[in-house]
């Protein structure tokens, strides 16, 4: 590759497109976007096209309490894998931290969970949150498109409810859609107490469409939702004295002589020592698996992204559900590659920008769940050779976000996508002038540890909230419900904990679980050097890693 | 930006050799360093990868997101993890924004000379001294809207002369504006009358009991609303 003069911070070699875009523009504001597909081409789209249909992606776990289900090769190879403690090293008789309700995760799930554990009368000394980063580093402050709740007149809760379990293609657990379409508004509520600022209009507020939705009733704060959510959270737990434990996540789960959750063995990550907590209640809110680049796809998800918390509660005997299903959000950025696979927030086409081919031309709704629209971009780029290739050789399709101006008016990208409008801008791309290369990325973990309603697993004593659990959003996620589910099941978790720790006391502590694991996986003759959990991944350039040793 | 040549870059001062086209971030993990504090959502919203730089042949400081700038040859680097400015606590539920609550739980706004060099340390381009100086004048609403796409990276504070806490300042405005000074909707506290009441829950039953085939007619059979917002 030689360096190619950029204008508009576009080779010229993507500008003959890009004209190509422009051109068909007025054209396509006028007639409006391609019709949705109805049942029968989702499906054969998705056969064909998703990377989550490919079989030979996935293989089934040999070891542990979901044996012979089917799993990404990425998320298998951490289950069938030797720990990273070695439990005979580690002295159980004398717990560095005793608590009783011990939440493992401080993005947004477990921050809920803290609240309401509290809330519910455990005092503040008495929970303890620890996390991998620092306290708000996490998928949860990146979200940005919005969150559902039907609240309007001409929504409901059962409107919201049948989106949910069409856009996931009827796999959801019912009773987990109840609750978190019941729950929503309610958070809502609980929000505007907390002082976040939803964005509103002449009183109400401004709701639109996401992918799959039949109501607006999307929420947004700008495209900072997330990020709003999330700090005004954080905030609360600092006002209210909770303590959180940074840069220490925890390594495996403690079970006691019952078999009840009891604690975590953690692990300083800064002075590299464990440090044992015995809680009488536990609560996994570690998030997702973007970080394992499942099938080699770049990610959207925050450094940490790396399926601990299904790694430990698998150990521990929780089942996983839904787990041979992966979101690839339909829009990552393709272009530049600096920040390849970052997100393109979903808002981007609710407020009226559509996907268009090298030619010009729009192919798919724009608002179709996310797996199909995903499917039909791989679709348009690999089958019908009408994607944009970068001087990187990333192939991908315009996201014609200049129309989001013609439909609202100059200025609406600035007041309403500001978060968007940085990101390029920092590459000398203005998206108010030219379109936006897109490809899908890994996105989210759809499924997880199975909970029931009120977020217990099937280990007594541990509960589990956001994306680190499955069984909400079956195979496919809709827009805007991640950040309601991790406040619906974070706040059920924290509420649970906080009833349960009231009434069991953790007894002995002990890893014999993860002993027994380890039997498992030489009787399934599982041999391998892999360990888990991964913790963070490795960047270092192979150069590098091909030379390092560890002295010190 | 998208070519093959290599740029000299000094990270805390010691020079390594890295791809041109990669972002900071990339660039110091290409050479070798494996994060552990430093890095976050690796995406600009959560503030954890604040740097400091200074371009080949220049005198000034500039102030940036490793995970979002890109590297350039001759560029002096170092990170600032971590910002010890203090935060004080209180019980929003309590507080009346028609007082000078800002003023009152950070008094050191008034210290502000008007420098400005808060503003030019600011990786999202906030106009942070404005915002200062709404605080100053009790303007929650201003402070609020102006300090929103905050991401609370610390720079401005480490910057500040006089000490300024702006980012903890900017976090009471908005809950302030948002718990007070932007009303709920009575849509939404209608509906959550509604739900209390029980209003939905018959028809939600009766879809969780519905069979696959009824329930796939159903979804069918959706009106979609019509507009965009």
């Amino acid at each position: 590759m030689t360096a190619e003069r950029l204008i508009g911070g576009y080779p010229a070699s993507m500008r003959e497109s890009i004209e190509k875009v422009a051109a068909s523009r007025a054209k396509r504001l006028k007639a409006g976007p391609p019709a949705p597909l109805d049942a029968a081409g989702r499906e054969e789209i998705l056969q064909k096209f998703h990377p989550d249909y490919k079989g030979e992606k996935k293989r089934a776990v040999k070891v542990g309490p979901s044996a012979g289900e089917l799993m990404p090769h990425e998320v298998a190879d951490l289950l069938e894998a030797h720990p990273v403690v070695d439990p005979a090293s580690i002295d159980l008789a004398h717990p560095d931290l005793s608590v009783k309700v011990l939440i493992l995760g401080g993005g947004g799930a477990g921050s809920v969970a803290a609240l309401f554990a509290r809330e519910e009368g455990i005092p503040t000394d008495q929970i303890l949150i620890t996390t991998k980063l620092r306290h708000g580093d996490c998928n949860s402050i990146m979200a940005q498109g919005g969150i559902q709740a039907a609240d309007r007149p001409q929504d409901s809760p059962a409107i919201h409810y049948l989106d949910v379990l069409g856009g996931g293609h009827y796999t959801n657990q019912p009773e987990l859609v109840e609750g978190l379409v019941h729950d929503a508004p309610m958070i809502i509520d609980w929000h505007e107490r907390l002082g976040v600022m939803y964005d509103k209009v002449d009183g109400s507020y401004l709701e639109a469409h996401g992918g799959g939705t039949s109501r607006m009733r999307m929420h947004s704060a700008k495209d900072y939702t997330g990020m709003e959510i999330m700090r005004v959270l954080r905030d609360e737990v600092r006002n209210l004295g909770i303590p959180v434990l940074e840069f220490s996540p925890a390594a495996e789960l403690l079970l006691d002589e019952r078999g009840h959750a009891a604690g975590a063995v953690l692990y300083n990550m800064e002075t590299e020592e464990y440090v044992v907590v015995k809680a009488d209640a536990v609560v996994m809110a570690t998030g997702g698996f973007g970080r394992l680049h499942i099938q080699g796809f770049p990610t959207t998800n925050h450094y940490g992204a790396t399926a601990d918390g299904l790694v430990l509660a698998y150990r521990a005997g929780a089942r996983l559900i839904d787990m041979d299903s992966v979101q690839y959000h339909p829009t990552g950025v393709a272009y530049p590659a600096a920040i390849l696979g970052q997100l393109a927030t979903e808002k981007l086409r609710n407020q009226g920008a559509v996907p268009v081919n090298a030619d010009g031309e729009a192919f798919v709704y724009p608002l179709e769940p996310r797996d199909v629209e995903a499917a039909a971009i791989i679709r348009e780029c690999y089958e019908r050779g009408k994607g944009v290739t970068t001087p990187s050789g990333v192939r991908g399709v315009w996201l014609d976000t200049p129309m989001i101006e013609e439909i609202h008016g100059k200025g609406t990208i600035k007041k309403r996508l500001a978060a968007m409008w940085m990101m390029w801008n920092r590459h000398d791309i203005d998206i108010t002038v030219d379109p936006a290369l897109v490809f899908p990325t890994l996105h989210y973990q759809n499924g997880g540890i199975e909970i029931k309603a009120d977020a217990s697993t099937q280990i007594p004593g541990l509960f589990a909230g956001g994306e680190c659990e499955g069984g909400v959003h079956g195979k496919n996620r809709l827009m805007g419900n991640s950040l309601l589910d991790y406040n619906v099941y974070g706040r059920r978790a924290g509420r649970s904990a906080a009833g349960w720790a009231k009434e069991h006391a953790a007894g002995e502590l002990s890893l014999a679980h993860v002993t027994a694991y380890e039997n498992g996986l030489k009787q399934a003759k599982i041999k391998t050097d892999r360990k888990a959990p991964l913790l963070l991944p490795d960047y270092r350039s192979e150069a590098v890693r091909a030379r390092a040793v560890r002295i010190l | 930006m998208e070519d093959n040549k290599s740029v000299q870059l000094f990270i805390m001062g010691k020079a390594y050799q890295v791809p041109a086209g990669l972002t900071i971030m990339d660039a110091m993990e290409y050479a070798g360093y494996r994060f552990v504090r430093g890095a976050g959502c690796r995406s600009g919203f959560c503030g954890a990868c604040a740097t400091v730089y200074r371009k080949a042949g220049e005198y000034r400081l500039e102030f940036a997101l490793a995970c979002q700038e890109m590297v350039e040859d001759g560029m002096y680097l170092t990170q600032l993890p971590f910002t010890p400015a203090p935060r004080s606590e209180y019980a929003l539920e309590t507080l009346d924004p028609r007082e000078n609550v800002l003023l009152q739980y950070y008094p050191e706004v008034a210290r502000c000379v008007s420098c400005n060099t808060c503003t030019k340390s600011c990786p999202q381009d906030i106009e942070v001294m404005d915002y200062i100086q709404a605080a100053l004048r009790g303007d929650v609403a201003k402070t609020a809207e102006l300090s929103f796409d905050c991401i609370q990276c610390g720079l401005c504070t480490m910057r500040c002369p006089a000490d300024i806490k702006h980012y903890h300042v900017a976090q009471l405005a908005r809950r302030l504006y948002g718990r007070y000074q932007s009303p709920v909707p009575e849509h939404l506290t209608d509906r959550l009358e509604e739900i209390a009441a029980g209003t939905f829950d018959g028809e939600i039953e009766e879809m969780m009991a519905m069979s696959l085939d009824d329930l796939k007619r159903r979804y069918a059979k959706r009106t979609i609303e019509e507009g965009s917002e």
